[in-house]
């Protein structure tokens, strides 16, 4: 239990420093950024205590605000697709789910994609469209989201199984 | 009375969750109007110091071509100390004058950002600097933003690259003047507003502050005219305006405090 402790206020550090410092400096075409620190809620152990759980995105959300001067608009997104986690769990991983023995490192990777590019994609649409704060610019949020969410999904995938801790 | 206190146990998940998604909905609203984000902002010691850290490093990245600015810079103003000699003697009581009421402060951008809708700098001055909000800042060529909250070490400023700032601006020219703005699209397109339709503009034309706003003193460049028309009322014209600066390469930066603004707030609001 120690470990889950640890590794999870170490991903929460090393994720946000990450981040401010370098995925937010990478600009492809001038608006294109990775947003990688959502990592930390996508793979939190799926048991855990729910409460402790959103507040814990909501800070993770609002420690990046506060490093890139956006306001509240990562802890809003982050809070939100916390919330919607377990939906977006057994949409996903199906009957695993309910039995709650998901272990990230060795699911089906179709199954892990769709995870990840579900949480991500809901993340992106609702951080670009309160950044924006717009209807009329309603092309270019979705473009935005789009864009960055390739990126990010691609970034994840390719750190979580760099990161894997499966031994073969 | 019991069974309030169930529901709020069974529902605290869902609870805690509107909670904080309407407070960072605040904070999200909040940071929309101008100058009003107080509590969320990168000038404060923890985030500031890291940005700080790692800027010592980064820094080097651009060493060349930051010097190149600064050597140009250097440049256009020992051209202008040896050209104007015999004018400083004619009129030397107003360039006295000038230069006490506005106080220049060199300083570092720490963090930039111009890929967002309403983007925000960190400087390495604050108000052990006496830095304070509302104070001009400028680089080598052309104007960069306001400041806003700042810390003991470092300030925000509220870039020309945000979609909440606006400042007022002139053609060159003439004296016609409106408000400058941005919609979001180019780092290197602004929007100059509310120019009268009388006005002699022209694609080329430079674009400078008017001095108007007691925080930018006048004619300090901004940009010049890509294209313009006239707005849907057909009264105004809308500008294009590509700026001097590269926004996307910024390192040395001026702070411009302009010491009458208090006199000139007094004497607006007697009126």
């Amino acid at each position: 239990m120690n470990s889950v402790l640890s590794i999870n206020s170490i991903r929460f550090l090393v994720l946000i420093l990450t981040q401010v410092l370098i995925c937010s400096q990478i600009i492809f075409f001038g608006y294109i950024n990775p947003y990688i620190y959502i990592l930390f809620i996508i793979l939190y152990p799926v048991k855990n205590n729910r409460s402790l759980f959103i507040f814990l995105s909501f800070l993770l959300g609002l420690i990046v605000d506060l490093f890139l001067d956006s306001g509240g608009i990562h802890a809003a997104s982050s809070v939100f697709i916390a919330y919607a986690r377990p939906i977006v769990l057994k949409f996903s991983f199906g009957m695993i789910y309910q039995h709650q023995s998901i272990k990230f490192d060795s699911v089906d990777f179709g199954a892990k994609l769709s995870y990840i590019t579900i949480m991500v994609a809901v993340h992106h649409i609702i951080l670009f469209s309160l950044e924006i704060f717009s209807i009329s610019k309603i092309i270019l949020i979705l473009q935005k989201s789009l864009f960055s969410s390739i990126f990010t999904i691609i970034l994840c995938v390719l750190i979580t199984i760099i990161f894997s801790r499966k031994s073969k | 009375m019991q069974q309030i206190i169930n529901f709020i146990i069974r529902n605290k998940t869902f609870l805690l969750f509107l909670l904080l998604f309407s407070v960072s909905i605040v904070f999200t609203i909040q940071s929309h109007s101008y100058h009003k984000s107080k509590f969320i902002n990168s000038a404060n010691f923890l985030t500031g110091g890291i940005y700080n850290t790692f800027n010592n490093f980064s820094s080097y990245l651009n060493l060349k071509s930051q010097n190149q600015l600064l050597a140009e810079e250097n440049n256009r103003l020992k051209s202008l100390l040896f050209n104007s000699e015999t004018a400083l003697d004619s009129v030397f009581i107003d360039s006295v004058s000038f230069g006490k009421i506005y106080k220049f402060t060199s300083a570092n951008i720490i963090k930039n950002s111009y890929s967002l809708t309403d983007n925000v700098l960190l400087i390495n001055k604050g108000a052990n600097d006496s830095i304070k909000e509302d104070f001009g800042v400028i680089t080598s060529k052309g104007i960069l933003g306001i400041t806003g909250s700042t810390s003991k070490n470092y300030a925000n400023v509220i870039s020309i690259l945000n979609t909440t700032s606006q400042i007022s601006a002139q053609l060159k020219k003439t004296n016609h003047y409106g408000s400058l703005t941005w919609n979001g699209d180019s780092p290197n397109i602004v929007q100059l507003l509310d120019v009268e339709k009388i006005a002699p503009v022209l694609v080329g034309d430079t674009i400078v502050t008017s001095g108007r706003s007691s925080i930018f003193p006048k004619n300090i460049n901004i940009g010049i005219v890509q294209d313009f028309e006239l707005d849907a009322a057909e009264n105004f014209y809308e500008i294009n305006v590509r700026l001097f600066n590269d926004m996307t390469n910024l390192e040395h930066v001026y702070v411009i405090e302009n010491k009458d603004v208090k006199e000139i707030i007094n004497l607006l609001n007697s009126n």
